[in-house]
C-alpha cells in the first residue's frame, strides 16, 4: 500500500535540518508520499525508521524485471482482486517450454518457432515473451548450451529452470546481462532453495522458487529476500488445474491483504497432455492472477487463444476500447454495396461488422472517430454529429468505391439525417436501432 | 509459518434452478438438469460450495444452418436438414441439454408458422429425452405467436425458455407461467436492467427462483472482458445476498464464439494461425473456459470438442 506522507513523517527525524533539499521534513514527506524523491535523499533517517518505510512504501505485489532492453517484461505490482474495480496492470509473461533434453538441431528449431509467435490483433502486436528451458537433462553442460541456444535462435529473454542451483549457476553466467528469471523447481530443500537466491544475488536476476504449499513458501520467501534477492516468483508447488487456481487466489488475496511473504508475482506451468487443454488451462491461469505462465502450447492456434485472453483481461475497463476509424469492406463488395456509417467504439462497430457477416450482404462500414465511445454516448458528446461523420466519408474515399449515394446512420441518431443529407450531399437511410436488426434491414429495405 | 485464512464471508449464493422433467415429475425427460447453487467464487472448494457442475446445452437449429464453417458441418452437415436427426446426434455427443433455436419462424428465414414450430418441437421432445432449451427468432411480433404455443406443446416438460427482455416480458412469461416452463431474461450487457427485468417478471407473479438470466455474450477477442467483467460484478453482488442478482447465468458461446474470423476462418489461414479443424474448437473452449471464471452456469456451445474440454477443464476444477 502506498504511504501517505503523514506516515512516512513519523519515520522521519523531524528536525527540519533541510539536508535533503526541502524546508521541513514534512514537506520531505510529502513529496515522498508523491513518489518524487527517494528516501536515501534524506541522510539522516534511522535504521529502524528506514527499515519500516522499506516494508511498508513496497507495493503489495513486488515488480519483478525479467530481461532487458526491447525484451524487457515487468510482471507483479497488481492492486486488484476483480479488474472492474481498476484494473489490471501487467499482463503476465508468457513462456513456452523448451528441454535440454532435444538434440541441439531440435532445440533450436523449437527455440525459433517460440521466437516467431508474434501476432497481430486489432491493430496491436502480441507475443510470446519468454522462452522457459528447462534442465530436464539434470544436466549442468547441456543446459548451460541449451540455454545459450534458446536465448539466441528465440530472440527473447529466458525463463532457466532447473532442481539444481548449480545448474543454475552455470546457465545463469552462460546469459550474463540478459537477466534470464532463475526458477528452482523442486520444492523440497530449501537449502537449495539458498543456494539459488546466492546465484540470483551474484548473477542480479529475479529468482522464481517452488514449494510445496503456501506456508512453506511463506517461510522461504523471507529467507531469500534476507539474502538479497528482492525480485522474487512464487511456484506454490501446485500441478493441476484446480490447486493452481487455488493457490493463485490466495496469493493474490493474502498479497492484498498485506501479507507480505507472498507479495510477489506467482508463476503457473500447464500441466495437461492434450494441446486444447494446455491452451485452457494457461488462459485460466492468466485471467485468475497469475504473473508468469509456462506452457508446452507452442502451435499458433493454441498460443493465439491464449495471448489474446491476456490481451482480453488486461483491457482497462474504463477506457472506451477503440477500433481504427476507417472504411472497412466486408464480404465480396461493389459499387452498389450499400455503406453503414458507426462509431469507433469496439463493441460498436464488432456488433455492426458481426451482423452484416451474418447477414451475407457485401458492405462497406464506416467507423467514426468519436474516440472510441458508443452511438448515444458520442451524439451526446457531439463527437457523432453531421460533420464528423461527412467529413469521414470525404477521407474514406468511399465516393470513388460506391456508384450510390446513400447512407445508412444507426436508428438512435435518425435526428441527425438531415444534416447529413445537407453536409454531404447523400441521402441517408435511417437503419435499426440495435445492430441485430441489421440483416434484415440489408435484405428487405436496401436498395442502392 | 501459518498463512492467514482467506476464505470471504459470503451471506447469498446462487439460486439453483433445475431443468427438465421426468415421467414422474410430470414430463418425458430421461433425466433433469440442475444449475446453480454455488455459495462461493467459481470453483474455489475453500471460498464455497459448487454443488452443480457448470451444464452444457449444444443448438439445434430448425433448419440448415446457413455459413457454418467447415469443422462444424463436418460434425452436423448430415443431420442438420433434419432438427429431431440433428437432436439425437447432440445427444449422442454427450450434451446435457438441446438448445434449439426455431430460426426459421423468422420472416426473413422461412417464415414458418407456429404450427410447424409445435411439429419441430413435438419431434426433438420425441427424438432425445434431454431437457430442451428453446428460443424463438428474435422477432417479438412473430415470437408472440409462436412461443405461447410452443410452450403449450411442451407443457409438463420444464423446459426453457427464451428469452423476455425489457420492452417484450408478458407474453412469454404468461406462457412460461401457464404451462410450467423456466424462463430466460435477456439485458444485455447492463446489470440494473437485468434487476429491472428481474423486477417486472417477478410483478406478473412469476417465482424469481425460476429465472435464468442472460447477459449477452461477447467472443474471446470480441469485448470477451465485457462480458466477464458484468458476470463478476453479478456473481459478487449474489455472493453478497442480492436476491435479484442471484439467477444462474446462461451464456451463448458457440454462437459468439464462431462468429469470430479466428475460429471460423478456414484453412486460407493456416500458415499464421493454425489448421481451422484445431483453431476453431480451441477459440470456443477458451472462451467458455475464460467466462466460466467470472461465473457462469448454462452454456450453449457448437462443437463436440470444444464441449468436450470444456468438460475436462470443469470436472479438474471441481476435483472429480
Amino acid at each position: 500500500m502506498a504511504l501517505t506522507g503523514l506516515e512516512i513523517y513519523k519515520q522521519l527525524p523531524k528536525t527540519n535540518c533541510k539536508d535533503c533539499g526541502f524546508p521541513t521534513c514534512l514537506a520531505f514527506a510529502m513529496k515522498m508520499a508523491a513518489g518524487q524523491v527517494p528516501l536515501d535523499k534524506c541522510p539522516h533517517v534511522t535504521a529502524e525508521g528506514k527499515a519500516a518505510l522499506e516494508s511498508a512504501s513496497r507495493p503489495p505485489i513486488q515488480v519483478v524485471r525479467i530481461g532487458t532492453d526491447a525484451n524487457e517484461i515487468k510482471v507483479g505490482n497488481e492492486t486488484q482482486l476483480y479488474r472492474h474495480e481498476e484494473k489490471f496492470y501487467r499482463p503476465a509473461a508468457v513462456a513456452v517450454r523448451v528441454s535440454d533434453t532435444l538434440d541441439e538441431a531440435a532445440l533450436a528449431e523449437r527455440a525459433k518457432a517460440i521466437g516467431q509467435l508474434v501476432f497481430e490483433r486489432v491493430g496491436t502486436r502480441i507475443k510470446v515473451n519468454l522462452v522457459a528451458v528447462d534442465n530436464a537433462s539434470g544436466d549442468a553442460a547441456r543446459f548451460e548450451l541449451a540455454a545459450k541456444l534458446a536465448a539466441e535462435k528465440s530472440g527473447l529473454a529466458c525463463v532457466l529452470m532447473s532442481a539444481s542451483a548449480a545448474n543454475l549457476a552455470r546457465a545463469a553466467a552462460a546469459l550474463s546481462g540478459q537477466r534470464p528469471l532463475l526458477y528452482l523447481t523442486d520444492p523440497t530443500d530449501p537449502t537449495e532453495a539458498e543456494a539459488a537466491a546466492a546465484v540470483a544475488k551474484d548473477n542480479q536476476c529475479p529468482l522464481a522458487v517452488a514449494a510445496d504449499g503456501l506456508e512453506a513458501l511463506a517461510e522461504l520467501t523471507p529467507k531469500l529476500a534476507a539474502a538479497g534477492v528482492e525480485e522474487l516468483v512464487l511456484d506454490p508447488g501446485t500441478r493441476t488445474l484446480k490447486e493452481t487456481l487455488e493457490a493463485l487466489t490466495r496469493i493474490r488475496r493474502l498479497a492484498l491483504k498485506g501479507f507480505r511473504p507472498v507479495g510477489y508475482p506467482a508463476i503457473a506451468l500447464t500441466t495437461a497432455d492434450d494441446p486444447t487443454m494446455q491452451a485452457v488451462e494457461a488462459s485460466t491461469f492468466i485471467v485468475k492472477y497469475a504473473g508468469v505462465v509456462v506452457t508446452d502450447a507452442i502451435e499458433p492456434w493454441q498460443i493465439l487463444p491464449i495471448l489474446t485472453t491476456r490481451q482480453d483481461i488486461y483491457v482497462d475497463p474504463q477506457k472506451p476500447v477503440a477500433v481504427e476509424p476507417k472504411l472497412n469492406a466486408v464480404g465480396e463488395v461493389n459499387e452498389q454495396s450499400p455503406l453503414l456509417v458507426t462509431t469507433n467504439f469496439s463493441l460498436s462497430y464488432y456488433s455492426v461488422e458481426g451482423e452484416v457477416e451474418a447477414s451475407r450482404v457485401p458492405a462497406y462500414i464506416l467507423s467514426v472517430d468519436t474516440e472510441g465511445t458508443s452511438v448515444l454516448t458520442a451524439w451526446a458528446s457531439d463527437k457523432f454529429n453531421a460533420e464528423t461523420i461527412t467529413q469521414a466519408m470525404k477521407k474514406s474515399g468511399i465516393e470513388e468505391r460506391v456508384a450510390h449515394r446513400k447512407v445508412m446512420i444507426p436508428g438512435f441518431v435518425a435526428v441527425l439525417s438531415a444534416g447529413v443529407e445537407d453536409e454531404s450531399g447523400w441521402s441517408v437511410l435511417i437503419g435499426p436501432k440495435e445492430a441485430s436488426g441489421i440483416p434484415s434491414y440489408l435484405k428487405n429495405q436496401w436498395q442502392a | 509459518m501459518s498463512v492467514p485464512e482467506v476464505k470471504e464471508k459470503w451471506s447469498g449464493g446462487v439460486t439453483a434452478v433445475t431443468l427438465g422433467a421426468t415421467k414422474a415429475e410430470g414430463g418425458t425427460r430421461g433425466s433433469t438438469v440442475t444449475i446453480g447453487g454455488q455459495t462461493g467464487i467459481p470453483f474455489l472448494n475453500f471460498d464455497g460450495e459448487t454443488p452443480h457442475p457448470p451444464a452444457i446445452a449444444l443448438d439445434v437449429l430448425d433448419k440448415e444452418p446457413a455459413g457454418w464453417p467447415p469443422p462444424l458441418a463436418d460434425v452436423y452437415g448430415d443431420v442438420w436438414s433434419d432438427p429431431a436427426a440433428w437432436a439425437a446426434r447432440v445427444k449422442q455427443l454427450g450434451a446435457d441439454l438441446v438448445n434449439l433455436r426455431l430460426v426459421s419462424t423468422h420472416p426473413d428465414e422461412g417464415d414458418r408458422s407456429a404450427d410447424e414450430a409445435v411439429a419441430t418441437v413435438k419431434a426433438v421432445l420425441e427424438a432425445v429425452d434431454l431437457p430442451l432449451i428453446i428460443w424463438g427468432c428474435d422477432v417479438p411480433a412473430k415470437d408472440q405467436v409462436v412461443m405461447p404455443k410452443v410452450a403449450e406443446a411442451a407443457q409438463g416438460e420444464n423446459c426453457l425458455l427464451g428469452a423476455v427482455i425489457e420492452d417484450e416480458y408478458r407474453t412469454l412469461t404468461a406462457a412460461a407461467q401457464a404451462y410450467g416452463h423456466k424462463l430466460i431474461a435477456l439485458s444485455p450487457c447492463d446489470i440494473n436492467k437485468s434487476k429491472q427485468v428481474n423486477i417486472l417478471i417477478s410483478d406478473m407473479g412469476y417465482p424469481l427462483q425460476d429465472i435464468v438470466v442472460y447477459p449477452s455474450t461477447a467472443s474471446l477477442g470480441y469485448g470477451m472482458e465485457y462480458i466477464y467483467s458484468i458476470l463478476e460484478r453479478g456473481r459478487l453482488a449474489a455472493l453478497s445476498g442480492d436476491r435479484l442478482m442471484a439467477q444462474p447465468v446462461f451464456l451463448d458461446v458457440g454462437y459468439e464464439s464462431w462468429r469470430a474470423k479466428e475460429a471460423r476462418s478456414g484453412d486460407e489461414m493456416a500458415d499464421t494461425w493454425g489448421p481451422a479443424a484445431e483453431r476453431g474448437p480451441a477459440w470456443e473452449a477458451v472462451t467458455a473456459t475464460d467466462l466460466l471464471q467470472g461465473g457462469a452456469d448454462l452454456l450453449a456451445m457448437r462443437h463436440p470438442k470444444a464441449m468436450e474440454a470444456v468438460r475436462m477443464a470443469v470436472g479438474q476444477l471441481l476435483g472429480e
